[in-house]
């Protein structure tokens, strides 16, 4: 009470318990915020857990589609989503950290290059589906690659290629200067700088950007059936041999969801259930490996 | 001398001076406007002729004449923003990794024009070694950071005879020959900028340029980065920029006070010579005026 004498001399301290309590109303209303969104989330998991487990197994896992629900498995689906998963890595990691590295080192400060930087941010906003029809204009008609797994990871690389080189430049930026003039002042080429100090430094942010792409372009649908990717497919790319893999057609876990999930026999519900449980896992697995290679390669870097 | 000797003595560029002319050019009374203050005997490590420095459109340099006498311990004093450090990084041509920086006048290494287009900039670098305001070490362990140099470098000779020799010039063997090893960012910050210093050395350059190396530091770390400069002199040219007078008054052989006219004006090289004649007895009443505490 002495304290608020003194401000109240000076004219102010007045009002000081609804000042209070207009922090209490924010702090109320950031807590709803946060729960709704929790209790969506949670409420969507049990839901979907308590459909799909009873048909999770490891012949669920094992088997290929069937129109019995009963009979319906996931393999080739999966398969799929690996296969497409890991062309996208492959292409994508190389053009957008080259991409990232080339515009945060090496572009000289022009317009030209304001205009690219602008158009990337742009390009993360189109809609996925447009992304699906210059699929399949640009690979699966011009580049004749038909409906494969090869035309489906390029079109995927293309969707998730500015969020993996906005997310490398971000890594890139965030190596410390002090680094970069120590390099540079023991006489390394600007690649040696590159080499030795910007790359290693900048990898764990580079890798988590990366798979946290990845993760997007895992749950992406449109694109893929825009491009004429199967519903129904019996066999796993790469059957007839490892390296024909990327030229077979191929069905990846949201489309087979949603093949199911459109069926009017209430078995198939479960069995879409049961694919949502598998697609969260492999969606799950991917980001824990995101983190776990973050915090493993994270170097303490001070604060210079 | 003779450019036969440049050559031998300066691997630098062996080039300059009979590749082409020098794309600078220069006033010829020139040299009737260098310090006359450097005795002539000694050997000049590194000069500067008319030097003027720019970012983009802004001066930041203006008509610097300065002799650095080889094997001496050169102290740079001024105010903030007088372009101390600037100065430092023409001698490395570190400000070239700012677009828009340029100088005009020339700048010479034992004679030769490091700004001859014939001269790299990373030969340059290895020359004339670099140690920061902050200590900044690599992530990575003690020993990969001396050896860091020396490996870009492409060095063929035995790594940890050159890893120890480096430390122990830098005065940190005894602290750290158990754990070379370990993470360097491990190491307390006096200790860090120690194994800077001995990142430096490692490359064996003629010029050491230290950027305020001890306004990071406490007083004991410091007075260790200070004695550990008069013990390497005899080896190495030492540039020093310091904020710290006393530090200047203590270590170095001479002085050089910088000035500017005000915030955005160029800065200007206003007394440099022996630094007893500095601190004592300036010529120059703004550097009296620094001296003694009334500005900056």
């Amino acid at each position: 009470m002495a304290l608020t004498t003194i401000g109240a001399a000076a004219g102010m301290g007045a009002n000081l318990s609804s000042r209070k309590l207009q922090g209490r109303l924010f702090l109320t209303l950031a807590i709803i915020a946060t729960a709704i969104g929790i209790v969506v989330l949670a409420t969507l998991l049990v839901d979907v857990s308590n459909d799909g487990f009873p048909r999770l197994s490891w012949e669920f896992i094992t088997s290929y589609p069937s129109r019995f629900a009963e009979r319906a498995g996931i393999l080739s689906a999966l398969m799929g989503t690996v296969w497409v998963m890991a062309l996208t890595a492959l292409f994508s990691f190389p053009l957008g950290v080259g991409t990232a590295l080339y515009l945060e080192h090496y572009a000289p400060k022009n317009r030209f290059t304001d205009i690219i930087q602008t158009n990337i941010a742009n390009l993360a906003g189109v809609p996925s589906i447009v992304y699906g029809i210059l699929g399949l204009t640009v690979f699966v008609r011009w580049f004749a690659l038909d409906r494969s797994v090869l035309a489906g990871a390029l079109t995927m690389t293309l969707l998730i290629l500015p969020i993996t080189i906005i997310a490398s430049r971000e890594a890139i930026r965030a190596v410390p200067n002090s680094l970069v003039t120590a390099a540079y002042g023991l006489g390394a080429t600007k690649w040696q700088v590159m080499q030795t100090t910007i790359l290693p430094y900048a990898f764990p942010g580079i890798l988590t950007g990366t798979i946290l792409s990845m993760s997007r372009a895992i749950g992406e649908t449109a694109p893929l059936i825009i491009m004429g990717a199967l519903t129904f497919i019996a066999f796993v790319p790469g059957s007839d041999g490892f390296w024909h893999g990327p030229l077979d057609p191929f069905t990846v876990l949201p489309i087979q969801i949603f093949n199911w999930a459109s069926r009017p026999q209430t078995a198939f519900l479960e069995t879409a259930a049961a694919g949502i449980v598998v697609l969260l896992i492999v969606l799950l697995a991917m980001n824990s490996l995101a983190i776990f290679l973050r915090n493993k390669y994270q170097k303490r870097v001070q604060d210079a | 001398m003779t450019t036969q000797e440049t050559q031998e003595q300066t691997p630098v560029a062996p080039a300059v001076g009979v590749n082409g002319p020098v794309s600078i050019s220069l006033p010829t009374d020139i040299r009737e406007e260098t310090s006359e203050r450097t005795s002539e005997e000694e050997m000049i490590a590194l000069e500067t002729k008319s030097l003027d420095m720019y970012y983009g459109d802004h001066k930041a340099l203006e008509d610097i004449n300065m002799r650095l006498a080889a094997k001496k311990i050169i102290a740079i004093i001024g105010p903030s923003g007088c372009g101390k450090s600037t100065l430092l990084r023409v001698f490395n041509r570190m400000n070239e990794l700012i677009p828009g920086a340029r100088i005009e006048g020339q700048v010479l290494f034992n004679g030769q024009d490091l700004y001859d287009p014939s001269v790299d900039a990373t030969e340059v670098r290895f020359r004339v070694g670099m140690v920061f305001q902050k200590p900044n070490p690599f992530p990575k362990s003690i020993y990969d950071n001396v050896a860091f140099g020396a490996r870009i470098n492409g060095y063929k000779g035995d790594m940890d005879e050159l890893v120890e020799r480096s430390l122990i010039g830098a005065g940190l063997w005894e602290e750290v020959k158990d754990r070379l090893k370990t993470n360097a960012q491990d190491l307390s910050g006096g200790q860090q900028q120690r194994l800077c210093i001995a990142r430096a050395i490692a490359v064996e350059p003629e010029v050491i340029l230290m950027d305020e190396p001890c306004s990071a530091l406490d007083p004991a770390a410091t007075l260790k980065i200070e004695d550990l400069m008069q013990e390497i002199v005899s080896d190495y040219t030492i540039l020093i920029v310091t904020h710290n007078m006393q530090q200047a008054a203590r270590v170095s052989d001479y002085s050089a006070f910088m000035s500017t006219e005000g915030g955005g004006k160029p800065g200007k090289l206003i007394e440099f010579g022996p630094k007893d004649e500095i601190f004592t007895n300036p010529k120059d009443q703004r550097t009296q005026d620094y001296i003694t505490g009334r500005f900056g």
